[in-house]
């Protein structure tokens, strides 16, 4: 497998001139485009959707109360339909109270501590992505705006110097697949312009809703380089950098990849 | 607990021919996977799926572990009657779920 | 392409060349995931427990499954049969068998004539690239069949177990 996907990247380098820079905003494209039409059915439909058992859970977590307040998500936001319209298009923020990057799971478990006194959810667990499910859906067919908060700005040139650096035993930057030669073949797959307007999202491979993290955690395996710690400030940047870049592009969560 | 969705019409005219789908939340582990410490990780799969139409069989599926995860199954069925379907998925591990759908019927 | 064989002369580049040959000979193939895996004579097999003498002929199924499909682990797949469907003649059984997958055994339905429409959608598992038959038992007892080759691309950048 290894071997494989070194000969393809090999290929791939070779085969075409690098050009560095990013996607031009009128040549940005969902992944969803570049899908089967089987695949792109399985997320038209929220009836085949297997992304809708976890918003369905989340809708109910939604207005469980939890912690020591007993308070639920319902009983500051209200009906999630309207207070958290288009929200998630608008995520990960800067937070000025922690200096930090925050993405939506981080915000719902921020919610849970400060605000209900409840244990925070464990990243990947079934709760944390049947609420972000759930929050998500309400910003489908949102358009991503690229965050114009000053203090979000070093947050995102961080995150381009990560997609851009070379790492892991292969050698590769991000941009190297997913700036330079989205549209081609690697190793039987359409390289994506990678960009996060779909999550949390339904991945045939995981057989399960899964996060942005999780996918930028399979990024470094694939590129042979060590993973980042589950909390580390760098998928923050990486985060905050790719909705950035990609701007203009609708949200489509919960959605369906391959 | 196992999350389940299920797609009737609510509303048919008697002898329309209607689509149902359905989907449950279930890992459908093969029972051929490693885990991390290389041991076999032991076979969790939803075995059956039935379908009656007020306490009439009209459908039912015998899965194997190429079923995939969270199991999507479509089928059909005629309109004959207001009243219950029901649907009831079992398995490994005592796995046993039931759901019901109210279908009017003019 | 059935995977590396162990090198028989100690040739260390005629190892290489044979592996990378292999590696791009299969570049559109997926990995065999396990050890454990049925062969076209376990399908045989497995249909024959079925069918027992009878003849199966091709037609009046309709199997369609994607040729080329994005991830082995979650293919949709519909089969369709043609028949009146009424009390006397009706679609009684679908099966689905597969070659390469640990077991031949995919999924079988049962239907009766309130049916209405003998039409079966799901989504399965492929392990490899192979061919997969739905098999229609009707109720005349008669068996009727379709076939289709799948190819399983897999993704570059996939999950490693940490």
């Amino acid at each position: 497998m290894i071997f494989r996907v070194c000969l393809a990247v090999l290929a791939i380098l070779t085969a075409s001139q690098l050009q560095a820079g990013e996607i031009a905003p009128e040549q940005r494209r969902s992944a969803y485009d570049t899908m089967s039409a089987g695949t792109r059915a399985m997320q038209d439909d929220d009836m085949a959707n297997p992304a809708t058992l976890w918003v369905l859970d989340g809708e109910a977590l939604w207005s469980q109360p939890a912690g020591a307040t007993q308070k639920s998500c319902a009983d500051c936001h209200g009906d999630a339909k309207i207070s958290m319209k288009g929200r998630a298009a608008r995520y990960p923020q800067f937070d000025a109270t922690t200096g930090g990057v925050v993405d939506l799971e981080q915000q719902i478990n921020y919610c849970r501590r400060e605000r209900q006194k409840a244990t925070p959810l464990a990243f990947e667990s079934h709760e944390l992505l049947a609420l972000s499910a759930w929050v998500s859906l309400q910003s489908r067919g949102a358009r991503i705006e690229a965050s114009t908060d000053p203090a979000a700005q070093k947050a995102i040139e961080a995150g381009r110097r990560l997609f851009t650096e070379r790492r892991g035993q292969l050698n590769l930057s991000c941009a190297q697949c997913h700036d330079d030669n989205w549209g081609r073949s690697l190793a039987g797959a359409t390289i994506p312009q990678g960009h996060p307007n779909g999550y949390p999202l339904y991945r045939l491979e995981w057989q399960s809703l899964g996060s942005m993290r999780r996918r930028l955690r399979n990024c470094l395996s694939g590129m042979r380089a060590e993973l980042w710690p589950q909390d580390a400030p760098e998928y923050d940047d990486l985060e905050i950098y790719l909705m950035s870049r990609a701007s203009s592009l609708t949200m489509e969560s919960p959605a369906v990849r391959p | 607990m196992a999350r389940a969705l299920i797609n009737v019409p609510p509303r048919a005219k008697k002898g329309d021919i209607i689509e149902i789908r359905t989907l449950i939340s279930h890992p459908m582990e093969t029972g051929y996977r490693a885990g991390f410490n290389g041991s076999l990780i032991p076979r969790d799969i939803i075995r059956s799926f039935v379908c009656l139409y007020n306490d009439i069989e009209v459908f039912r599926a015998e899965f194997s572990p190429a079923v995939a995860a969270n199991p999507f199954i479509s089928f059909h069925t005629m309109a004959t009657e207001s009243g219950k379907l029901t649907f009831r998925w079992t398995g490994d591990k005592d796995f046993d779920v039931t759901e019901t759908q109210e279908i009017v019927v003019e | 392409m059935t995977g590396a064989r162990p090198v028989q002369s100690g040739n260390r580049r005629q190892f290489v060349s044979r592996v990378i040959h292999v590696a791009i000979g299969a570049s559109a193939l997926p990995l065999a995931v396990s050890k454990a895996r049925a062969t076209p004579d376990l399908m045989q097999e497995a249909i024959t427990k079925l069918v027992g003498d009878s003849k199966v002929r091709e037609g009046r199924v309709k199997l369609e499954i994607p040729p080329l499909v994005e991830n082995g682990n979650t293919v949709p797949l519909s089969v369709s049969v043609e028949s009146p469907m009424t009390a006397n003649d009706y679609v009684a059984e679908i099966h689905i068998f597969n070659e390469k997958n640990p077991q031949p055994y995919v999924i079988a339905a049962y239907f009766g004539p309130r049916a209405g429409l003998a039409q079966l959608a799901a989504r399965v598992k492929l392990s490899d690239s192979q061919h997969v038959i739905a098999i229609a038992k009707m109720s005349d007892g008669s068996f009727w069949s379709d076939g289709a080759d799948v190819i399983v691309t897999i993704a570059a950048c996939v999950e490693i177990n940490e």
